[in-house]
């Protein structure tokens, strides 16, 4: 008898299905994690998620980090809307703290989570075009990812982990550049998007791959905690912008889209509408910001000195500033005892933070609700029995983002 | 009428009596204990009561309080009812020698993943759960790293010597 080369499993040859590894690293998944595929012909039969792969332990470092060193660690997790967490990190700190927050730097907050939002959808969006063979939505698109990119460099300094604003406010006001970007944002960018719409929304091929593919019914997607925009897909109207408003989005008008189905277009078809929302929120919050005159439209943090980090100008040649920053840094200033919760609407749904305080330097412990995390689990209840070129879409309209997933 | 803490305090003691305790409201939302065995019980009548409504599981975690005795692990649970739009919090208390809590995934497919989670972390036991396995950590972990007898490594410490990253 030959030797055989290749050592298959125990009853690989009997077995009339096919396991099939997809990632941990395939391009089709946009991140890393690893579904483990039974395949009868194209259709799954079963799946196992299997994720963890880049877990960086966050809620264990977290308990060692004073608040500010906390902002840094937000940022990676979901990366592609990195202001939304950090700016929900802020919040919590300030329930927390009790820190008033002026209504300037409230508005200035809503362009930035907007500003963020766009980009996490517009990345979402396009790439279920990717998915289903459409790749030139996604370059033309990416430009005004880069414009927002180039938005947030003019207020923070950086650009995907942007550890953008500070406890009370943000560490300078907005430049000229900035506003004038704002401004050419909201110029362009309707038309381009009203574009990207067109190529996508009623094109023929398009719609056939994703109509009733990776569908979820209402009761399912809540039981399975599904929040944000795959939530609303399939036909709850529950965004904690409008159930439970931070800062300030209650003087903002804005609508609510919601599907009827819970499958990849209708998701698609959220995330569009929510665009077209945020679009509207940022033109109304730039009006806003524009009507503050004199002194109040130079505000762009809370008159906070306990919390809120001294600019280096006034540490170099102010003794009190001095004194602050140096208390700051050391981890000198306390805390309240006390727990809390803060959930903003992030590009996935309700990001959550549950912050224990013991009065220490670092927080006792600290959760973070990722909306990814628990809403991946209905993964198999989506794709079983289908194709496996649909759950491929499923898994981009999800928008699953491993950073958030594994935390 | 809106749902206030008031009256699910009120419909919680009309039905577990003195068992549910230490209602707090902390930062406006609503907090209380319960007896570890008693969780799925207040879980299944938060969730099938007509008034309470509490059907949405927001997330679970674990906390670790080593020197509170013979109650060394929190767990807490988070639930929000969409439909008045109220939160509440509700935590129980375990021996870390034996921390059985009963599963909730029969109520919540959500509490699947977080269960495992807070397992994987903590190594609270959830009875019944169809596939209790860590989830984030790997396979071959043995010890619970979320305890707080695992602290982070002193950044100080001068002891190692890593060319490549540098210490």
């Amino acid at each position: 008898m030959v030797d055989q080369h290749i050592k298959l499993p125990e009853g690989s040859i009997e077995k009339t299905t096919t396991t099939l590894n997809l990632g941990p690293t395939h391009p089709a998944t946009h991140g890393v994690f690893q579904n483990i595929l039974e395949l009868d012909g194209e259709r799954i039969v079963s799946a196992e998620q299997t994720i963890g792969y880049i877990h960086r332990a966050f809620e264990k470092i977290a308990e060692r980090r004073p608040l500010y060193q906390i902002t840094p660690l937000t940022d990676r997790m979901n990366y592609c809307s990195a202001p939304i967490n950090n700016m929900g990190w802020h919040l919590t700190c300030e329930k927390l703290l009790g820190v008033k927050i002026p209504k300037r730097v409230d508005y200035l907050r809503i362009i930035i989570m907007e500003l963020a939002r766009i980009a996490d959808h517009l990345i979402c969006n396009s790439i279920v075009g990717v998915d289903a063979g459409a790749y030139t939505g996604f370059l033309y698109l990416m430009q005004y990812r880069e414009l927002i990119y180039e938005i947030w460099e003019e207020i923070c300094g950086s650009r995907l982990t942007t550890n953008i604003g500070r406890i009370g406010g943000f560490e300078r006001n907005f430049n000229d550049i900035a506003f004038q970007k704002l401004e050419k944002f909201l110029k362009e960018y309707p038309k381009v998007l009203k574009e990207f719409e067109s190529l996508f929304q009623r094109n023929r091929i398009f719609m056939d791959r994703t109509m009733g593919t990776g569908a979820i019914s209402a009761e399912r997607a809540l039981n399975y905690g599904f929040t944000g925009p795959n939530l609303r897909a399939a036909g709850v109207d529950y965004d904690v912008r409008v159930h439970t408003p931070y800062s300030s989005y209650e003087d903002f008008q804005f609508n609510v889209p919601v599907g009827t189905t819970g499958d990849n277009y209708d998701r698609w078809l959220v995330r569009e509408q929510e665009m077209w929302q945020s679009l509207s929120i940022i033109e109304q919050a730039y009006h806003k910001v524009q009507e503050f005159k004199g002194a109040e439209a130079e505000i762009y943090h809370a008159d906070v000195p306990e919390y809120y980090l001294p600019s280096k100008e006034d540490v170099y040649t102010k003794m009190e500033a001095l004194i602050w920053h140096f208390k700051i840094i050391m981890g000198e200033i306390d805390m309240p005892v006390g727990e809390v919760y803060q959930s903003v609407e992030g590009g996935n749904g309700e990001l959550g933070f549950y912050f224990i305080s013991d009065g220490g330097r670092a927080p006792y412990r600290l959760h973070f609700r990722r909306p990814c995390f628990i809403y991946y689990q209905a993964f198999e209840e989506l794709v079983k029995g289908g194709m496996l070129s649909d759950a491929i879409i499923t898994m981009s309209s999800l928008n699953l983002i491993a950073g958030e997933m594994d935390s | 009428m809106a749902l206030t803490n008031e009256r699910i305090k009120q419909r919680l003691t009309e039905k577990f009596s003195d068992q549910v305790s230490k209602f707090e409201e902390p930062y406006g939302m609503l907090t209380f204990q319960v007896p570890k065995d008693l969780n799925l019980k207040v879980l299944n009548f938060l969730y099938d009561d007509e008034e309470l409504k509490f059907r949405f599981l927001t997330t679970l975690c674990a906390v670790h309080y080593p020197d509170n005795k013979g109650r060394e692990l929190a767990i807490v649970y988070h639930l929000h009812n969409l439909v008045d739009n109220v939160r509440i919090r509700f935590k129980i208390y375990t021996d870390i020698s034996q921390p059985d809590i009963y599963t909730a995934t029969g109520l919540f497919s959500a509490a699947n993943w977080l269960e495992r989670e807070t397992y994987d972390f903590y190594g609270v036991n959830f009875i019944g759960h169809p596939n209790l396995k860590r989830i984030l950590n790997v396979d071959e972990m043995d010890y619970f790293p979320m305890r707080k007898e695992y602290p982070l490594e002193d950044q100080t410490r001068t002891d190692k010597d890593d060319e490549m990253f540098g210490r």
